[in-house]
């Protein structure tokens, strides 16, 4: 049985959130991962995600980034292959291109699933997020092709050592003006450096912050750990920071190493959104803040204090 | 510039969600209902639209006659117009559940919505980019395809000119940026902009408004949900550190230094 998965790639490799996918898809036959560019990617190509197939997808072709065009590029792909499920990471690109797949094909889409267990007869069981994580659904998909994404911040990455290379196939689809009519202008951001969804250390800004000007010590302890800042819902909706640095149900989803909540209570709306950090260490003057049944250390005391201390120590290293 | 903006009635969720017992829904004895913050950015982008090009805001929901509440609240805030696709024509005998709107996939709410925008014409649909509670990701696409129009989805910044909507995003760390020729179907997300409060006259105005009410049938489709859970807790108590030489410790424990 194939299973196509759509990979994003961060360089040479799968993008995290990708290699999520892969991991899951790994479980419901044998992949054949359709990666659409950037050139220069295929010499990287035979060994990803310990993929049977890979399909490499002229850029030039869809100009870039196109939604519909990359979701018609996985129909012709479906009718090539006969498989049975398509696969892509639950990030907005990946739930963006399967529900046009979804829509172009008239099949169900099961968005930020976290796990799939083939029923045999052409069903799945399985369990998605609702509420961005905060509950789970048991659910059944019944359909001749079996749409999923998978959840960004859920199933652990895991890569299979030493995996026969891969085929790999140029593929031409073909696309209709339509397909191409609505596709991304690209150009570079204000924010630029590491991105919030993908960085290694993240430390967090609440409340407890105080307002706009509070920031500058959590900007400097981020760049002495490598990291960026990001924000509970209050900071952005206070105007204090941008809202592209909200953590949250209705920010972004990061899966860390490490989260540092300094001044954060930890509503459940802010946990959807760092409850995918492997460890979570929270600063707080409230030792009764939800944060810390979410935490596995913490510090009680005032973030003014504590952050500039903890920046001198470890410039004193 | 006419615009329909899509909501959805959810559960107010505070602390903690909870289940009723039969694990078929959230537990909303206990908490108020509102409309996601993507979407409540979507009544308020459509209104910031009109403000400054004209035209009008209506505002459309499905569900049964409870979610009205909903279709007011964005009425007090500026829509001109409201629209219930009414569920509850096709449910069991009995008072309006909670349910009986939530019920309904992503599929069948997309081509009920369609119809909608067929019979009245509108220049642009809003969504918010997902629904709070069931988070499918799919229903401004699925809308935008039936319709034959184009579609963006995740924008944080809209403009409009000579008949063109241009829609931005950033996705990892690159901006992005679409062009699209109206008609077309855009979903947003919070951010966009920082709603208003709804005004005394506002509230008085969506009290008097009439609610259009049109019949829709459920349809059944091929995602089928058997139960909700909470997830297993992982919910633990943090342990406390006393000073900042043993959070330096920690962190070099853990590797991030």
């Amino acid at each position: 049985m194939t299973v196509l998965v759509l990979v994003e790639v961060d360089g040479a490799e799968p993008a995290d959130a990708s290699a999520r996918a892969l991991t899951l898809a790994r479980g419901l036959g044998d992949v054949s991962a359709v990666v659409f560019g950037p050139g220069g990617f295929g010499a990287a190509a035979p060994t990803i995600g310990a993929a049977t197939d890979v399909y490499l997808v002229d850029p030039a072709i869809t100009g870039g980034y196109a939604p519909a065009a990359w979701a018609r590029t996985l129909a012709g792909l479906i009718a090539e292959t006969g498989a049975t499920a398509v696969l892509a990471a639950g990030t907005d690109r990946g739930n963006e291109v399967l529900a046009h797949l979804g829509a172009i094909t008239g099949l169900p889409m099961a968005a930020n699933c976290v796990a799939v267990t083939p029923g045999g007869d052409g069903t799945y069981r399985l369990t998605r997020h609702r509420w961005a994580g905060l509950l789970l659904e048991d659910a059944i998909l019944e359909a001749p092709v079996a749409l999923f994404t998978v959840a960004t911040d859920a199933i652990a990455p895991d890569v299979p050592a030493e995996t026969p290379a891969a085929m790999v196939h140029d593929y031409k689809s073909e696309l209709t003006e339509g397909d191409l009519a609505v596709r991304a202008e690209e150009s570079a951001a204000g924010g630029g450096g590491v991105s919030l969804a993908t960085a290694r250390v993240v430390v967090g800004g609440g409340r407890g912050v105080g307002g706009p000007d509070g920031f500058a010590p959590l900007e400097e302890l981020a760049e002495l750990l490598g990291g960026v800042v990001g924000v509970s819902r209050v900071v952005t909706s206070e105007g204090w920071r941008p809202h592209r640095q909200q953590v949250g149900q209705t920010g972004t989803k990061i899966t860390p190493a490490l989260y540092l909540a300094c001044g954060i209570s930890g509503a459940i709306q802010h946990v959807a959104g760092c409850a995918g950090a492997k460890h979570i260490i929270a600063i707080n003057t409230d030792p009764g803040a939800p944060i810390l049944s979410h935490a596995d250390y913490a510090v009680i005391g005032d973030l003014h204090q504590i952050v500039p201390e903890l920046v001198a120590a470890l410039r004193a290293r | 510039m006419d615009i329909l903006v899509c909501v959805k009635r959810v559960p107010t969720v505070g602390g903690k969600i909870l289940l009723t017992e039969d694990g078929q829904q959230v537990d909303t004895r206990m908490s108020g209902f509102t409309i996601s913050p993507h979407e409540e950015c979507a009544v308020e982008e459509a209104v910031q639209l009109t403000e400054r090009l004209g035209g009008s805001v209506s505002v459309l929901t499905l569900g049964t006659e409870i979610a009205i509440e909903q279709l007011r609240d964005a009425l007090a805030l500026g829509a001109g117009r409201a629209v219930l696709l009414d569920t509850g024509g096709s449910r069991p005998p009995g008072p309006p559940r909670e349910t009986d709107g939530q019920e309904w996939g992503p599929i069948a709410t997309a081509s009920a919505i369609a119809a909608e925008v067929r019979e009245h014409g509108y220049d642009l649909v809003l969504f918010g980019n997902e629904a709070s509670d069931t988070g499918d990701y799919q229903v401004g696409i699925r809308v935008a395809h039936e319709l034959g129009w184009p579609v963006a989805t995740g924008i944080k910044d809209i403009s409009v000119a000579d008949g063109r909507l241009v829609a931005r995003r950033e996705y990892r760390g690159v901006a992005e940026a679409y062009t699209l020729p109206l008609p077309a179907v855009v979903t947003v997300k919070e951010g966009i902009n920082l709603p208003r409060y709804p005004s005394l006259p506002g509230r008085l105005r969506a009290k008097r408004t009439q609610i259009e009410r049109v019949p829709v049938t459920w349809q059944a489709e091929g995602l089928r949900k058997e139960q909700l859970r909470v997830p297993e807790s992982v919910k633990h108590q943090a342990e406390i550190l006393g000073s900042v030489p043993d959070l330096v410790r920690v962190l070099d424990e853990l590797g991030v230094l």
